[in-house]
Parts: structure tokens; C-alpha cells; sequence
């Protein structure tokens, strides 16, 4: 174990050159441009044994990781927004042909207008294809999740998504414990496909056509394979932690015991939110914060578990679902608490669209009004967004 | 959209220039010093302005990239889309709105890697454009990755050991796509450059005017010729013109690029023969 510095970033890349992938594929976009142009770096300098591709779309990025998915290759690739819509009708191709893709992503908005600062709309636009998702808070997080999350996709053969947020993480420098490249190797294992186009002993066909007959069936399938995620997820963290010092649960409680009131949210506003909680309880005020980590597949039990302790909790959303309903995981979590014996009051907060800021004060404010709430026993306004002008 | 005013700020640029642009909304722009973009769009106003061309008739469209920025500053209706989606948009707007003066700009990469698709379709159907291929040799916005046209040998950020790719030529690819006008020019020569968009501008069909611009921040630095001074002159001293290329032969010719007009022929617009279409299709119900 040794200790660095680096920017979330830098992180990711290191964590691709000691998980040594056989093909990365891909396209530059702001933010993440610079995770895969580090990585090419290590293949430039001979570091990897990957083959790295610079290809001319992320369309075809993802494209060309298929294929060597296919072929039985351990696969990465990098993106943002634009990247990850344009890659979208080929994530599905991805799940369906059970490919253990790994994307090493930063949350950026999806335009228009144009704007390059962080949302969680791109990856959250994409929770039906089927990958799991892993939101961090932090460049150390995104390391770990990254070496965590190849292990799990490739155990479960479904693919998956690691983010973390545009500028805030992706491009701050921070303190870092990184594994050494050995350890990393023997903690991943040798990648062993459940099929693989390239065993000439057994020639196989991938994503033909399949109508009325059998399409279903496979489709249900693949929601069985998926709904394994979590159990394995549960078991590599684990396996992690004892490697690493350090465990992730996929739902994160913090000081929540005695709380009656928290604040459901994710990414790197996790973590300022944890500086307020204990500002809060040095002022005797007793709050807690649940940081959701995981949203596909979706940790139900746990949410249901943690949330319902509570008199009321503010869900802060960093995308809007377009539903006049507030934001996905504002609408997920309601869903997920409908037939909870105990559940809190719960009220949504969009925030930090485009890059908005969100500084403590924000966040003080939110948990201010939530203990309103609690006194009220009632909400007023179910969804606010949060620092609009004009909102208020 | 309000005409610009003309700014307080003290400029060298004339009060003409400053009439096609958005100096108090949008000013300062986010180009380098010494960026070849700023040629393109100076000589597109030129062209324009001398053409008489009203500001209600023209439309800008653009993709994704450092040359892609121009549509925010030209007050016009202008628009900026999805990374190398601009000539799809633009076709979009020239079958509902026939009587526009479309001019799309892209880089290299907007126009020949990820959206190199359109850029074909489009040719092909003549639909009635200019469409200005900034090519600077290199992704330039997201920091000098290796593009389409990045000539062999040369280096980019992911090219750390020069190109080993064969470039494409987008006026190759135009021409055998069927474009009725095909020309190449560099921001060395202001001149020509200024004329071939004012011809580009008063053809039919489907225009393409290929630039080669400096972009000494990045291909520049990343090429050890880091002043714009020294790009252009390097760009200069790899161009030879179409007549000049006539009486070379291909060893000679390996590493120019030459500048001319390729393809000028009469073809009838895609959005007349649209409008025929439905005419003919509707009179005979
Ligand atoms: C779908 C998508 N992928 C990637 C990007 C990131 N991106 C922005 S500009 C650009 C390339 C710019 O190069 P070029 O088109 O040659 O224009 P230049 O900046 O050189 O003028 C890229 C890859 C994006 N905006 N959208
Ligand atoms: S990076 Fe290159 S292309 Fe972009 S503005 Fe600067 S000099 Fe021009």
C-alpha cells in the first residue's frame, strides 16, 4: 500500500493500468477526456498490455468493446454525457449479450444547452440498460469501485458504470491509498467468460434475431442474472475491504442511529453533507445522511431499512426525471418505501444542475427545513429546487 | 436577436466586423491568440457583408469543438448542436426553410470522425449548403487527439509516437460523394480564402471549402512549431495549388496539400427537386 496524490481522474486511469484491461477503446469528452488520454500514456510507455483503440465515435467505442467483449477480452472504456447517450443503444447490447464491460465515467450534464459542469443526468438516463451503477464520492472511492466493480461485472456478466462527479472529483487533487499492481492481479483473477466467440471447439452466435418465441425468456434471464448483482457486489466488498482497509457498502449510513431526520443523496455532495451533519450535532442537533452508492441494480432492503428510522427525509436529487415529479431517485425511493411497515415523510431537492454549486450553506438549509417538517408532521412543498433563481 | 452594438471596447477590428458580432453579449471569446479560427470567421463575415447576404437570411450551424463556438458569436440565427450532428441539423432546416443561406462550420473531427457519416449523405444529396471544414489537424478542444486528417508521421496526444494512420481527404471524400463544389484553401492566404467562400457562397448544392488552420496551442506545441507565426509559415511551406500540383508527381507531392477549386459544377439544389416532388405527388391527387 502506498499513499499519492491524485485527481479522481488520475485515479481512474491508475486503477485501469493495474487492472491491465486487453482492449480500451475509446473517444475523448470533457470531463473524462483525461482518463483514457493517461491511460494511453501507460500503453504508450509499455505499462499495459492493452490494445488501445482511438477510435472515431463513442458509438464506436463502445462498439469496438463489445467485440472484444465478445471475443473474451477484459474490456474497459471511459466517457461522459454526449459519450454515454451516443454509446446508448449499444449498453444495450452489452447487458443482453451479458458482456462485463467496465466504464470509468464522469457525471456530466446532458445538453442543451451545452454545458460541460456536473449533473447526474447522463448516467441516470441510462438506468434501464442495464448496468450497474456505482456513484463515488471521492478519488478514492473511484479507484476502489473501480477495481471492485470489474470483479463483480465479470463474476455476474453484467456490465457496469463507475462515476464519479465532473470537475469536483474528477479534476481536484486528493490523497490516495492505491494497492500495489500485484495485488490488484491476484484480487481481480484471471477473467474467465461464460462464453466466448472465439472458442473454435464450440462455435456460438451472439444477438440474433429473437421474436415473439424466446425474447422474453432471455430477457427475464438476463433480470435474474441482474438481480445477483447486489448479493456478489455485497461479497467483493467485502473481499475488498479485507484487502484494502477500506468497505463500501453499496448503501452508506452516516451517523444516522439517533437521527431523526437525513438527507438521502449521492457523489461528491455526500461528502460535504457529512461536514454539516457534524457541525449539526455540535450544535447537539441529531442528523444523519444516507449516501446511496449503488443504484442498479437497486438496493431495496437497505433502503428500506435505513430510510424508514427516520421522521422524515430529504431525497437531493442531482437530475430531474422530466415527470413533473421530481428526480429519480426521489420517485425510486417512494416507490421502494410504499410497503415499508415504518417510512418518513419524504420531501426532493433537486440541486446543482449544470454545475450549480452547492456549498453548506445549501445544505443546512435542506436539513432545516426537514426538521420543519418533522415539527409540521406535514410537507408543504414536495419537490423544491433548490438555489434557481426565480424559485423563490 | 437585437443587432450587436458597437462595443466601448477599444478593438482594431473595424466597425464592420463588430456589426456581425455579439461583442456585449458574448465578448470575450474563447480562442487562443494566434488561433486560426479567428481567420475563417473575419473572411465568412467578409464574404458575407460583400455579398449583401442579410443577417435574417443566414443561418450558422455547428457541431462540437473550438471551431464549433463560432455560431455564439456571429449575431444571426446561428445554431450549436450534438458533436458532429451539425450538417443533419442544417439539412433539417434548409428543406423547411429553402429561401436560408446555410453555412455550417466544424472542425476535422466534428465533420470527418464522428459525424463523417453525415458529411457523405450530405454531399451526396446535394442539398443546398457551405459547409467549412476547419481542418487543424487534431482534435483541438479536447486536447489534441489524434483526428482523421492528422498527417501521417505527426504527432498528437495519442499519437505519442506519430500518426501511423493514412489521413483522409475531406475533399476527396466530397468529391466522390458527388459535392458540386469542392475547394481547399489555408488561413495563409486571407485572399483566396475570402473568395472561395464568397464563390462557395453564391453556387448551388452541396459546397465544401476545406481550410487548413493553425492551432498552435495544441497541434502546434505538440509538433515543436508552437507559434502561430511558425505554423502558418510551416502550413505555407507544405501547400502547393492545384496548377503547381499539375507538373509534380506523387513523391513530390507526399506531404503538400494542395489548394484550388476541384469540383465547380451545376447541379440542381436537393430542396428544389424536393419542392418538385411534392408539387408533382399533390396535383396528382
Ligand atoms: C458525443 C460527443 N463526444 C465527444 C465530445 C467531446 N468533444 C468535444 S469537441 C471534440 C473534438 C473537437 O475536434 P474537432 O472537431 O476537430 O474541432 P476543433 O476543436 O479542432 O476545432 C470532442 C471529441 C462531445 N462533445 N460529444
Ligand atoms: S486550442 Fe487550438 S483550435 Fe482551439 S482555440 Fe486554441 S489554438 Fe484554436
Amino acid at each position: 500500500m502506498k499513499t499519492i496524490a491524485k485527481t479522481g481522474n488520475e485515479a481512474m486511469a491508475y486503477a485501469m493500468k493495474q487492472i491491465n484491461p486487453d482492449v480500451v477503446a475509446a473517444y475523448p469528452i470533457t470531463p473524462a477526456t483525461e482518463i483514457v488520454q493517461i491511460f494511453s500514456n501507460y500503453v504508450a510507455d509499455g505499462e499495459v498490455d492493452t490494445e488501445f483503440v482511438a477510435v472515431e465515435s463513442e458509438h464506436s467505442a463502445l462498439s469496438a468493446c463489445v467485440g472484444a467483449s465478445l471475443a473474451g477480452g477484459r474490456v474497459m472504456t471511459s466517457t461522459a454525457s454526449q459519450g454515454l447517450a451516443l454509446m446508448h443503444e449499444i449498453l444495450y447490447i452489452a447487458a443482453g449479450n451479458r458482456l462485463p464491460i467496465v466504464i470509468a465515467l464522469v457525471n456530466r450534464s446532458l445538453s442543451a444547452p451545452i454545458n460541460i459542469h456536473c449533473d447526474h443526468s447522463d448516467t441516470m438516463g441510462s438506468r434501464e440498460a442495464g448496468w450497474m451503477q456505482l456513484y463515488c464520492a471521492n478519488s478514492q472511492e473511484a479507484y476502489d469501485s473501480l477495481i471492485i466493480a470489474l470483479k463483480v461485472a465479470e463474476q455476474t456478466a453484467v456490465p457496469a458504470i463507475v462515476s464519479t462527479d465532473a470537475f469536483i472529483i474528477s479534476h481536484a487533487m486528493e490523497r490516495l491509498e492505491v494497492l500495489e499492481d500485484e495485488e490488484v492481479q491476484r484480487f481481480i483473477g484471471e477473467y474467465k467468460p461464460r462464453f466466448s466467440a472465439l472458442d473454435l471447439e464450440n462455435p456460438k452466435t451472439f444477438g440474433p434475431l429473437d421474436l415473439q418465441d424466446y425474447f422474453f425468456e432471455h430477457k427475464r434471464a438476463q433480470i435474474d442474472d441482474f438481480s445477483k448483482v447486489l448479493g456478489t457486489y455485497n461479497k467483493v466488498a467485502q473481499e475488498y475491504a479485507e484487502l484494502s482497509g477500506r468497505y463500501y457498502p453499496a448503501l452508506e449510513e452516516y451517523k444516522t442511529d439517533d437521527a431523526d431526520v437525513a438527507i438521502f443523496t449521492a457523489g461528491s455532495t455526500a461528502d460535504t453533507a457529512k461536514e454539516v451533519v457534524d457541525g449539526l450535532r455540535e450544535q447537539g442537533r441529531k442528523m444523519g445522511l444516507v449516501r446511496m452508492r449503488m443504484w442498479r441494480p437497486l438496493p431495496v432492503e437497505e433502503i428500506k431499512a435505513a430510510l424508514g428510522k427516520f421522521k422524515a427525509v430529504a431525497v437531493m436529487d442531482r437530475s430531474d426525471t422530466m415527470a413533473d415529479f421530481g428526480g429519480p431517485v426521489f420517485l425510486e425511493t417512494r416507490g421502494i418505501l410504499y410497503d415499508a411497515k415504518k417510512k418518513p415523510l419524504l420531501t426532493d431537492y433537486v440541486y446543482g444542475l449544470g454545475g450549480r454549486n452547492i456549498d453548506i450553506s445549501d445544505i443546512l438549509r435542506v436539513y432545516d427545513e426537514i426538521e420543519q417538517v418533522v415539527k409540521q408532521g406535514k410537507i408543504d412543498k414536495l419537490i423544491t429546487y433548490l438555489g434557481v433563481r426565480g424559485e423563490e | 436577436m437585437t443587432p450587436a452594438k458597437a462595443s466601448s471596447r477599444k478593438t482594431s477590428f473595424s466597425p464592420m466586423i463588430h456589426s456581425y458580432l455579439r461583442m456585449d453579449e458574448r465578448f470575450p471569446h474563447v480562442w487562443c491568440p494566434g488561433c486560426g479560427i479567428g481567420i475563417v470567421f473575419g473572411a465568412l463575415i467578409h464574404a458575407v457583408h460583400e455579398l449583401k447576404i442579410p443577417k435574417k437570411k443566414l443561418l450558422l450551424a455547428s457541431g462540437i469543438g473550438c471551431t464549433s463556438r463560432m455560431p455564439g458569436y456571429l449575431d444571426a440565427d446561428t445554431f450549436h448542436v450534438l458533436h458532429g450532428r451539425a450538417l443533419a441539423a442544417a439539412t433539417g432546416v434548409k428543406l423547411a426553410r429553402p429561401d436560408m443561406e446555410v453555412v455550417v462550420v466544424g472542425g476535422d473531427g466534428d465533420m470527418l470522425a464522428i459525424g463523417g457519416n453525415h458529411f457523405i449523405h450530405t454531399a451526396r444529396r446535394n442539398i443546398g449548403m457551405t459547409c467549412i471544414v476547419l481542418n487543424n489537424y487534431n482534435y483541438a478542444m479536447t486536447g489534441g487527439q489524434q483526428s482523421p486528417t492528422t498527417p501521417r508521421d505527426m504527432f498528437a496526444t495519442t499519437a505519442p509516437y506519430g500518426a501511423i494512420d493514412d489521413p483522409v481527404d475531406a475533399c476527396l471524400l466530397a468529391s466522390g460523394a458527388g459535392a458540386a463544389f469542392v475547394a481547399r484553401t489555408t488561413t495563409y492566404n486571407f485572399v483566396q480564402l475570402k473568395r472561395l467562400i464568397k464563390t462557395a457562397l453564391s453556387r448551388k448544392g452541396f459546397r465544401l471549402l476545406e481550410v487548413v488552420a493553425q492551432c498552435p496551442t495544441i497541434f502546434g506545441r505538440l509538433n515543436r512549431i508552437p507559434t502561430p507565426k511558425d505554423l502558418v509559415t510551416w502550413i505555407k511551406a507544405h501547400t502547393v495549388t492545384l496548377e503547381a500540383a499539375k507538373k509534380m508527381d506523387a513523391k513530390e507531392l507526399e506531404d503538400k496539400v494542395v489548394t484550388g477549386v476541384f469540383v465547380d459544377r451545376e447541379v440542381e439544389e436537393y430542396s428544389e427537386r424536393y419542392a418538385r416532388l411534392v408539387k408533382k405527388v399533390r396535383n396528382a391527387h
